[in-house]
This record gives structure tokens, C-alpha cells and sequence, in this order.
């Protein structure tokens, strides 16, 4: 028995795979930015943080001659999201039922996907984390409501990636708001999400932990995602009517080349402090 | 040349599938050339020969255990399943029985769901 102590649980194995199923299905619908960033690991629950190869100058311990540096890291932050099922519904799995009330596994697996999705994109500060959308704020495209106007502002973030000297292969994130409204706007007869593919030659992702928009190069090596306990779910307690289980994973966010993304935030948020 | 055994428009590939290609494609050269050596230091008779095609051989290895690694990196499926049967123990067909739902004590191995990385999967 590992830290999760699913063994604990009072689950079937059908309804285990059942609750899997779901976890992953949502997970690998909602994350945006694994589909974006270089990936390391999962490295395990051990794992505890990353080394920048950073040093800062300290107090030594003694006086004299004695000179001090302090290692930098990037500590991993656990997330999770506890959530309850009625045994009800996992006993039901086992008599052969299609329809479980899955519902709180969805919602906790959508919660978590945004959170890191959330914190990949515009940064964690309690964590140590600085995200993509944060690098060059300063060089943010302002976008608007008139959705026909995207293909010309995205290609307006692909010159300013050019002009600072970042090559592709090149991709786009949308949040929801964005991806939708490109998605049900038209332009020359074809919806305006179609005129901005094609535009870059990498994915056009939909982001729903996502502001506004991102445009970003995927040559490589310009953001790391380390992961050290991949999404996982694990047993917390039960009584006779639902078991409370969580789903929880550690990662930490190394922005490495905060020259190779360029946001585009709406007004509101660029107004914001 | 890997863009030679392309069997669709590179155009429709996108970049991801290419760089997948590049890698399986530089994994297969690897792995003929290590049949090759094999083979070629069973046959030789000159030793020197053979300890100068034993060491460029092991390299090989280094060469296909590093592209695997870069592919597995880049394909959450093909990750999941090295995750199932590298160094593990006992007859491989066993390995995945548990997981498969085949009967056992499932509890889902060490109860990561294996989403890794997203790259690989089309948008």
C-alpha cells in the first residue's frame, strides 16, 4: 500500500476502472497546457523540487572567511481536490449499470486540470511559479469583441515572436470565451477559428483555464512542466452511505524563455492590477 | 532519409507526427544496425575487428534507449504501457492481466492514471 491507500477503500475493482475512466477522460479533455509545454517525469510522490543551477549569497554560519550560497529551486506544489461518491452508485457498476453517477469525479478532475492549467499559464506566485502569459505582459495584443479582427491580432503575436528572435513550430491557445466566439463567428464564409490555424503550423488549443490567449513558439525548451506525482486518486474515508476519495498530483513550472510567448489579454484584464 | 517513408501529405502531418516519425524512424536505423553488428562480431574471426564493432554496437543501444525515451516523453499512450511492462517481472503476457480488468486485485498499480504529456494527441 502506497500514500493513497486505495486499498482501504471499500471499492470493486469494476468500479475503480469506472472511476478512472472518467478521471482521465476529463483530464486529457480540459489540461491545454501538456498539450503546449516540454514535459519531465512523473519523477514520484518523492520528488520535491527542481534546481535552477541559481544561487543566492547568504549569511555563513561562522565569521571569517566563510562565503555561503543558497541552492534555488522550484519546490513542487501538491494539489488536490477531495470529492464524495454514494456506495449506491459504485455498487450499481458492479451490477452492470452504464449509467453511475460519475458526477463528482468530472467535476474534481475539471478542477484540478484548470488549476494547472491556471497556474502554467498565468503563474502561482505562493508556489513559485511564473507563467507563460506573465513573461512579456508588456508585449500583450489587446484583443477585442469584434472576433473577426483574431486572425490579424494573432498574426501580430507571431511578428512580435519573430521579432524577438523566436522560431516555430508556433501554437495557439484559446480560452473558452475566445474558442467559442471564433467558433460561431464567420469570416469569408468559414468560422474564424479556421482562419487562425492557419496561420501557425502547431495546435490550436482550447484552454479553459486559460485568459484571453496565447500564442506561443513549441520549438522546445522554453517551458518545463515537471511533474512529480502524475494526477492520481487516492482514498480519504468512508461511513455507510458514500466514500470520500481525492484526486491529486505535484508539479512544479520552470518559465525558461518568457521571450518565447506573447499574451492576448482583453482590456478588462490588462486594466486589472 | 526519415521524410521518404511518409505514407500521407507531409502538409496534413503537422509538426508533432513529423517529429514522431523522425524518432521511430531514427529507433528502427538503430535497432538494424545493432542486428547488424550483432551478426557481423559473431562472424568475424579478427578480435580486434570485433571489440572496435562490440563498442560502436553498445552505442547504439544508447543511441535507441535515449530515442525511446524522447518518444515516450511524446506519446502518453506509448508511455503508459512502458510503464506496464519495462522492468517489470514475471511472463510478460501477466504484466498487464491486473490493469486489463482479467480479474486480481485490481487497484490500479500505483494509482497514477498515466496522463503524462498531451503532445502527442491531436487537437
Amino acid at each position: 500500500m502506497n500514500h493513497l491507500y486505495r486499498e482501504l477503500a471499500p471499492i470493486s475493482d469494476a468500479a475503480w476502472q469506472e472511476i478512472e475512466k472518467e478521471a482521465q477522460r476529463t483530464l486529457k479533455t480540459t489540461l491545454a497546457a501538456r498539450r503546449l509545454v516540454d514535459f519531465v517525469g512523473p519523477e514520484g510522490w518523492k520528488a520535491s523540487a527542481v534546481g535552477t543551477g541559481r544561487i543566492r549569497d547568504v549569511d555563513p554560519p561562522t565569521t571569517g572567511r566563510v562565503e555561503a550560497r543558497l541552492r534555488q529551486v522550484l519546490p513542487l506544489v501538491e494539489l488536490r481536490v477531495p470529492f464524495e461518491l454514494r456506495r449506491s452508485e459504485l455498487d450499481a457498476i458492479d451490477r452492470g449499470a452504464e449509467d453511475p453517477d460519475t458526477d463528482p469525479v468530472i467535476q474534481a478532475a475539471r478542477s484540478i486540470a484548470i488549476a494547472e492549467d491556471r497556474a502554467i499559464f498565468h503563474g502561482y506566485p505562493a508556489a513559485g511559479i511564473r507563467g507563460i502569459c506573465e513573461g512579456r505582459a508588456d508585449a500583450a495584443v489587446l484583443l477585442s469583441d469584434d472576433y473577426a479582427s483574431y486572425p490579424v491580432l494573432v498574426a501580430t503575436a507571431l511578428n512580435r515572436l519573430r521579432d524577438a528572435g523566436v522560431d516555430g513550430p508556433f501554437a495557439v491557445a484559446l480560452s473558452e470565451r475566445c474558442y467559442t466566439s471564433l467558433t460561431e463567428s464567420t469570416q469569408a464564409g468559414y468560422p474564424v477559428l479556421e482562419h487562425v490555424q492557419r496561420l501557425i503550423d502547431g495546435p490550436l488549443v482550447w484552454a479553459p483555464g486559460l485568459d484571453g490567449a496565447v500564442v506561443l513558439s513549441m520549438r522546445g525548451d522554453d517551458f518545463q512542466l515537471t511533474v512529480g506525482q502524475d494526477f492520481s486518486i487516492g482514498y480519504l474515508d468512508h461511513d455507510a452511505e458514500r466514500v470520500r476519495l481525492y484526486i491529486e498530483e505535484s508539479f512544479t513550472f520552470w518559465l525558461e524563455s518568457p521571450q518565447a510567448a506573447v499574451p492576448l489579454v482583453f482590456p478588462e484584464a490588462k486594466a486589472a492590477p | 532519409m526519415a521524410g521518404e517513408a511518409l505514407h500521407e501529405d507531409r502538409e496534413k502531418l503537422g509538426p508533432e507526427i513529423l517529429d514522431r516519425h523522425r524518432a521511430i524512424s531514427t529507433i528502427m536505423e538503430e535497432l538494424e544496425a545493432i542486428d547488424w553488428y550483432d551478426q557481423r562480431i559473431k562472424a568475424s574471426s579478427n578480435r580486434e575487428l570485433q571489440s572496435v564493432l562490440l563498442h560502436n554496437r553498445n552505442e547504439e543501444k544508447e543511441h535507441a534507449s535515449m530515442l525511446l525515451e524522447w518518444l515516450r516523453r511524446h506519446d502518453s499512450e506509448f508511455e503508459g504501457h512502458l510503464r506496464t511492462y519495462l522492468f517489470s517481472q514475471g511472463p510478460i503476457r501477466e504484466v498487464a492481466a491486473p490493469a486489463e480488468g482479467s480479474g486480481g486485485d485490481y487497484k490500479g498499480g500505483d494509482g497514477s492514471l498515466g496522463i503524462g504529456s498531451l503532445r502527442a494527441l491531436k487537437v
